[in-house]
């Protein structure tokens, strides 16, 4: 007989496909894990906590640093938030610029994704064209805002920033050249047999499973539920867009992988709709108090980011800082599922598994 | 004298074979300065045939130096051709800043690592520790001793070059169980053992796949395997062999640690995979290997598929030899960087599928067909 020992492997902190400080302890039979513990709480900055003490357009920067891929739509759950509570009414250019953004912010956190994923998987250069494309939307923003990665662009009650002139025509002549770019990376990388063989049928799991897990965004729609915040609890203006939610069927790496491409054409269909919808003329900022004060009680209100459902629970005692803020974060949900499919997996899927969860380490450890 | 003129020489000298007159009368006759080459082609034989002494010692040392560094140096430009050729796929512009476009940039990262302090991790084994990275550096140059680069230019003229290239090149496999296991680490062990498996799954295919090769030429003498090719491209063994030339190119780029196969050292997943804890000089004998191998197997292919230094027809042999074999050579080697550019990378299991399952029937079968063919066309 030989004397074999399964081998404790220590995935992270420190490691190039755990995206951040993330660990997994890993037990090994060979290449098999039989068992896997994930390990959180490296990048954890109390958020929350923070939040207590910092008036409400203080929070705003602090929600940059959640999802660091996708800020814009966290600043949008948190003034989102503040403005349900307070009954504000939000200027209509100042929401199509909110939405459009978000929108492009969907587009560009996709695209992170789309190309870390395939990193993961061993292909260098869909990563730099992935980034090449973002760096458009990146340089939308930093045109629009000021920063490229940590915007802090939405304020209760409205925008910072108005568009600047000649912006609009910008994201008009970025749509066309995305849709471009997508075909492009579906003849690299969709088709790509050894892509396919790595993807298919891995970290599978079915829609009851999903749903018992709490799992959202396209995690949840690669088994075939279709639930998408933006239909089915229409915040902002997206009940005046039309747009589908596209849904897998199997519920593998491979389903997730097909869903976030194609919301990445969505999010464009619905860009080129509010360009045309797009007011000419108006405010970018509300009647907001110049001190925000919600009235007393709670509210929950919650939104699609592309990483899932991201909720923000806020309780208010009627004063300038929030009594608890809590953020239900897409991320760290989703997460949670990870040891349920790692276990009698290989290594080499580990990284595959966790890559088509898609999770920011910034927005697990908020 | 020095840079290429030194070649000819020295097969002749290694060889003891070609007369000195005909050394001379050849290079003159390929457009090498022959005057000065048949003058030191006649000192060169003076002291080839003397008994050993400090001095012939001494300019035999100086030589095999000279050797190296000229293999070094095109090692160096290798890398800085894939670098920028990738970059220029990934919409980067590569290497630009060190020297003039570029050029010094390989030299100032192998000056980086020379500088780099030399780590050895405390519960590493320290001799094997050592060992490995020469283990992985040795045989990758010495198998580039028996690479006919044309008719003339050659280190030495094995009539078992191509088993004294696979015999020697599996030696590198050694090297990287050893490094993985003496590093003492797991992700290095995980890396090394991927790699035992990987290279001794591929090893077979890519010897059985030459075997149609050896079968038509009837030899093992990479020269002879040339000369054996025809004048024009058709005759070369690549269309005659499709089969072969598929499965050796599939096993090549296995055997090379290369994407997709680049799975010993897997980033992703096994961070470096054998070569994590070796940092320093140690590491840099690693990746020169690694890429004297690219080098090797790239002139293996040209010689074995791809006609070697013949041209592609018959009226075009006023380009020298060298060239067409450079021209080969530099396609191989491109394809290999456009491979790496465009692939993920494959799972160790479907690579062991592909290796067992695939590859190795298919070479079989290639092997069948080509003694087929022999007995029905040939004999």
């Amino acid at each position: 007989m030989i004397r074999t020992e399964e081998l404790l492997l220590n995935v992270g902190p420190q490691h190039p496909s755990t995206h951040g400080v993330f660990r997994i302890i890993v037990k090994l039979d060979g290449e098999v894990i039989t068992e896997a513990t994930p390990v959180m709480g490296y990048l954890h900055r109390g958020t929350e906590k923070l939040a207590e003490n910092l008036n409400y357009t203080q929070i705003i920067p602090y929600t940059d640093r959640m999802d660091y891929v996708s800020a814009m739509t966290n600043n949008y759950v948190i003034v989102h938030a503040v403005e349900t509570m307070m009954g504000l009414e939000v200027p209509e250019r100042a929401e199509y610029l909110r939405l459009l953004v978000m929108e492009l912010q969907r587009v560009a956190s996709h695209l992170v994704w789309w190309g870390t994923y395939l990193l993961d998987i061993g292909a260098m250069s869909p990563f730099l064209y992935a980034f090449r494309d973002r760096e458009k939307i990146v340089n939308l923003f930093n045109e629009l805002c000021g920063a490229r990665l940590t915007y802090n662009y939405m304020r209760v009650g409205g925008v910072k920033w108005d568009a600047p002139p000649g912006w609009l025509d910008k994201v008009k002549e970025f749509v066309p050249y995305m849709e471009k770019k997508l075909e492009e990376y579906d003849r690299l990388v969709s088709g790509n047999e050894i892509f396919l063989a790595r993807i298919k049928g891995v970290g599978r799991y079915d829609a009851a499973t999903a749903i018992d897990y709490g799992l959202s965004g396209a995690n949840l729609r690669c088994t075939g539920v279709e639930w998408d915040l933006r239909k089915a609890e229409p915040y902002s203006l997206y009940d005046r867009f039309e747009f589908d939610v596209p849904t897998g069927r199997d519920g593998d790496c491979y389903a997730r992988y097909l869903v976030r491409l194609a919301e990445i054409r969505q999010s464009l269909r619905i860009i080129k709709q509010a360009l045309e919808q797009f007011p000419a003329d108006g405010p970018t900022m509300g009647k907001a108090p110049r001190v925000i004060r919600p009235p007393e009680g709670e509210v929950y209100v919650r939104i699609e980011s592309p990483r899932g459902e991201i909720g923000c629970h806020l309780v208010s005692k009627g004063k300038q800082e929030p009594y608890r803020l809590k953020f239900r974060r897409p991320s760290f949900v989703n997460l949670q599922i990870l040891p349920k499919l790692l276990v009698g997996e290989t290594m080499t899927n580990l990284i595959t598994i966790l890559g088509g969860i898609d999770i920011v380490v910034g927005e697990v450890d908020c | 004298m020095g840079g290429i003129y030194g070649w000819p020489l020295m097969s002749a000298a290694w060889n003891g074979l070609g007369g000195l007159a005909d050394t001379g009368v050849q290079a003159a006759s390929a457009g090498w300065p022959g005057g000065r080459l048949a003058a030191g082609a006649a000192w060169l034989k003076s002291w080839l045939t003397e008994p050993l002494t400090w001095g012939s010692a001494l300019t035999i040392t100086l030589w095999t130096v000279l050797f190296l560094l000229i293999v070094l140096v095109f090692v160096t430009y290798a890398i800085y051709y894939e670098r920028k050729v990738i970059g220029w796929m990934q919409y980067r512009v590569g290497p630009n800043r060190t020297g003039p476009l570029g050029l010094l940039q390989t030299v100032a990262d192998i000056l980086k690592l020379l500088m780099k302090e030399d780590t050895i991790p405390r519960k590493a084994d320290r001799v094997l520790f050592i060992l490995a990275p020469a283990l992985a550096f040795v045989p990758a140059f010495a198998v580039l001793a028996v690479i006919p680069y044309t008719d003339r230019l050659y280190f030495a003229d094995l009539n078992v070059g191509l088993l004294y290239f696979a015999a020697l090149s599996s030696i590198s496999t050694l090297a990287i169980i050893i490094g993985g296991w003496a590093s003492n680490n797991k992700y290095a062990l995980l890396g090394g053992m991927r790699s035992a498996a990987q290279m001794i799954s591929y090893e077979v295919p890519l010897v059985l796949s030459v075997t149609g090769v050896i079968m038509l030429s009837g030899s093992l003498n990479l020269r002879r395997i040339v000369e054996a090719q025809g004048d024009w491209f058709w005759q070369w063994n690549f269309l005659p062999q499709i089969i072969g030339f598929a499965v050796f190119y599939i096993a090549a780029v296995s055997e090379l640690n290369r994407t997709p196969f680049d799975l010993p050292e897997a980033e992703s997943e096994l961070v470096a995979g054998y070569h994590v804890e070796y940092s320093g000089f140690r590491f840099a004998f690693f990746m020169l290997a690694e890429y004297v191998y690219v080098y090797a197997i790239a002139a293996l292919t040209t010689v074995l598929f791809l006609g070697g230094w013949h041209p592609p027809a018959p009226f075009l042999d006023f380009i020298p030899g060298i060239l067409w074999f450079m021209l080969k050579f530099a396609l191989v080697v491109f394809s290999l960087f456009w491979i790496r550019a465009s692939f993920p990378r494959v799972r160790i299991d479907q690579l062991m599928s592909l290796g067992w399952k695939v590859l190795l029937p298919i070479a079989l079968l290639n092997v069948f067909l080509t003694a087929v063919y022999m007995e029905l066309f040939v004999k």
